[in-house]
């Protein structure tokens, strides 16, 4: 498999605590072609953020260090490189949009300065001609009368403009990989559908490979070719965009699912959450990680860790982290579970209930920090 | 629809709405000009500078002089002058001449001479050089000194972070107008003390003692920093560390470090006039505010202003130093209400 751009083996991330160790990536392993647009879903804590600062090396350390895996780009493996390599890849290969346009912005340089930086590290432009450059970038990511806003300063754009700016900066010197962390969920909605679209379009016209991290299925959709859901830390479910949507084989990938509101839903009826809150990754469960949240889990779930297989039931490539999906002793018992009509046990989801009920709410905010507070559930 | 031609394409042109770039810097300034009492300090400040400047300026064939004598030279009662060289004559005399409202005011000597016959006003003019200097030139180097240590302290972290503070708290603990009492009182009979009449001495005493304080905001304000997403960002596109302490950190952390440049400016004049009020600061005959002090104390008495005009250059430069800081402070930022 040398064709692909990009390839993760065993990675796994930690970060030395004075509670603990935090097993932030465990066991994750991906690969990602050439052009090819990658989505990466899971709720807030789930490691998706750690796997990418973790392909480009920036996990601060200390107190995290990647303790195992290779990443393989374009045939290096990263992992090896020394300081001044992989500096020389950041920005030049892979490049990263990061989550919040308002603080990812250096306030005292002007927009020129700030995207001409990489060109100048890079690709040793000076000063006129990283000028020049920094134009056509910023018209291509469509900021109007880009020459009259070169020297703006940050706090003179709009949070939609600065993300541009950022999506400049990171396309500036051509890499052939961008991260985009959470690109839109900073932004209103329509700014949102505008930047999804510009990023689109920069990679059916660039080729460039996107991963795209999010919590938002719904951004995902529309613009990547394959996802992986991930939940506390480790890979859960990977399939094809459509293949996803249409048949999920996951109970985690269907509480996500049924967590979010469908147009073409008849029935007037609440959004399920999923009860319960994501794992303490210190001491993570010992079997299945959704286990203790899960409405459809049997005994087998909390005794023994499932690991990635083909899922049953469904198209080659669609692997799943879950007992009840894959071939096995009891032959998969979710294999043909329509998760829209079942929701499992609800003993099970009463007693999920009851346990965060019962958590001080310190600990339920702690646990899900950086979250955005959920959507009124009604519809 | 019709095509455009050039010139309307221009006239559009400029009928597009812009603003004027503006930094954050610019809005500082316009809340600085808009504070008078640092104003006022300003214009102070620049009065002192331009006599201190002027007070005899050679330029190639230019020559101003503001300064009426050359402060080193003595004005005998018997009309006999002589320049240069240390104190010849008696120092616990009365002045030579009172200032313009005394009994024996001398027309040629606006405020008098000393006990020597040096002409004051001349002196107090030439004691402006040495305070702007002493008032400038050290706060470059504890920012020079401070700024480094603080930002490799901050960025780097860890052990490199713990040696540089535990060094910076070991100066830290001695009491600041001890340890140049020390350092001046040791060193200011060597060579190195007569280098620019002292002043060298004052500025490498100055620093030492005076960086830490810098070293600790510019580290705190980098560990605030180096959190940052923007900083992050910088280091996603490749940055070394060497650009994103210079080109991201220390400029984001100028504010409270320019807000603590003025404030130590007052403090550097304040503790040059100590020092050589003591006899410990700058060598006589070059004159500065606080050997005026010292030198005019033992006829206080009887001629109180030779202690008092110095005394009042004095207090009026770091009024002036004083308002000016606290309107940087307030104009760099307006959220600080101190």
């Amino acid at each position: 498999m040398s064709a692909n751009l990009l390839e993760v083996k065993a990675l796994k991330t930690q970060f030395f605590t004075r509670d603990g160790v935090v097993h932030a990536v465990d066991d994750v392993s991906f690969e990602l072609a050439v052009g090819e647009t990658l989505g990466i879903v899971g709720e807030s804590g789930c490691g998706k953020s750690v796997t990418a600062l973790s392909l480009m090396r920036l996990i601060p350390n200390p107190p995290g260090r990647i303790v195992n895996g290779t990443i393989l780009f374009e045939g290096q493996d990263v992992m090896k490189l020394d300081d001044d390599d992989v500096r020389a890849l950041r920005g030049r290969k892979i490049a990263m949009i990061f989550q919040d346009p308002m603080t990812s912005l250096n306030p005292v340089l002007t927009i020129s300065r700030q995207i001409s930086e990489a060109l100048e590290l890079h690709l040793k432009m000076d000063r006129a001609e990283s000028r020049k450059r920094t134009i056509e970038l910023l018209e291509l990511v469509g900021i109007p009368s880009a020459k009259k806003r070169l020297d703006d300063y940050p706090h003179q754009f709009s949070g939609g403009m600065r993300q541009r700016v950022m999506i400049a900066m990171a396309l500036s010197c051509n890499p052939k990989l961008i991260l985009a962390d959470e690109p839109t969920t900073a932004l209103d909605v329509t700014i949102q559908a505008q930047i999804l679209q510009i990023l689109k379009d920069l990679s059916q016209e660039f080729r460039t490979a996107f991963i795209l991290i999010t919590h938002d299925l719904g951004v995902v959709a529309g613009m990547t070719q394959r996802i992986h859901v991930m939940y506390g830390g480790e890979i859960v479910e990977k399939a094809d965009t459509f293949e996803l949507f249409d048949n999920p084989k996951h109970p985690y990938t269907w509480g996500l699912l049924k967590s979010i509101p469908r147009l073409d839903e008849q029935r007037r009826e609440k959004l399920q959450p999923i009860e319960g809150l994501p794992p303490d990754l210190i001491a993570p469960p010992p079997g299945c990680r959704f286990e203790p949240r899960c409405t459809y889990k049997r005994d087998r779930c909390s005794a023994e860790h499932p690991g990635l297989r083909q899922a049953l039931n469904a198209k080659d490539g669609h692997e799943t982290r879950c007992f009840g999906t894959q071939p096995g002793a009891m032959n998969g018992w979710l294999a043909q579970t329509d998760w829209r009509r079942e929701i499992g046990s609800i003993e099970v989801l009463e007693q999920v209930k009851q346990q965060v009920a019962e958590l001080p709410p310190e600990a339920v905010r702690a646990a899900t920090s950086d979250v955005p507070p959920p959507p009124a559930a009604e519809r | 629809m019709a095509t455009i031609t050039a010139s309307q394409q221009r006239a559009l042109d400029m009928n597009v709405i812009t603003r004027k770039q503006r930094s954050l810097w610019m809005d500082a300034a316009d809340r600085l000009r808009r504070n008078k009492a640092a104003m006022a300090g300003l214009f102070v400040i620049l009065g002192f500078a331009l006599v201190a400047i002027f007070a005899d300026l050679r330029v190639g064939p230019l020559h101003i002089q503001l300064a009426p004598y050359d402060p080193t030279c003595y004005f005998y009662l018997n009309g006999h002058t002589a320049c240069g060289g240390d104190v010849v004559g008696a120092r616990s005399g009365p002045p030579t001449a009172n200032p313009f409202w005394g009994a024996n005011a001398d027309p040629r000597f606006l405020l008098g001479t000393d006990q020597i016959g040096r002409d004051i006003l001349s002196r107090l003019m030439f004691s402006a050089r040495i305070s702007m200097v002493i008032g400038f030139v050290p706060v470059v180097l504890y920012f020079l000194i401070g700024g480094t240590i603080g930002l490799a302290a901050g960025y780097y972290g860890g052990w490199i972070d713990n040696l540089l503070m535990r060094f910076t708290d070991i100066v830290y603990a001695f009491p600041d107008l001890l340890l140049l009492i020390i350092i001046m009182a040791t060193i200011r009979n060597t060579w190195i003390g007569d280098i620019m009449g002292g002043l060298f001495l004052m500025f490498i005493a100055l620093s030492i003692v005076n960086w830490v304080g810098m070293a600790r905001l510019v580290r705190g304000q980098v560990l605030s920093l180096r959190e940052k997403e923007f900083v992050e960002a910088a280091r996603s596109i490749g940055a070394g560390p060497v650009r994103i302490m210079t080109r991201h950190l220390l400029p984001n952390s100028l504010a409270p470090v320019i807000v603590s440049m003025a404030f130590s400016v007052p403090l550097a004049i304040f503790a040059e006039a100590s020092l050589s009020f003591l006899g410990i600061g700058i060598k006589p005959p070059t004159p500065s505010w606080g050997v005026m002090i010292n030198e005019g104390f033992v006829v206080f008495t009887g001629t109180p202003s030779m202690v008092l005009l110095p005394a009042a250059c004095i207090a009026l430069v770091m009024l002036a130093f004083t308002f000016l800081g606290d309107g940087l402070r307030d104009a760099l930022d307006p959220r600080m209400k101190l």
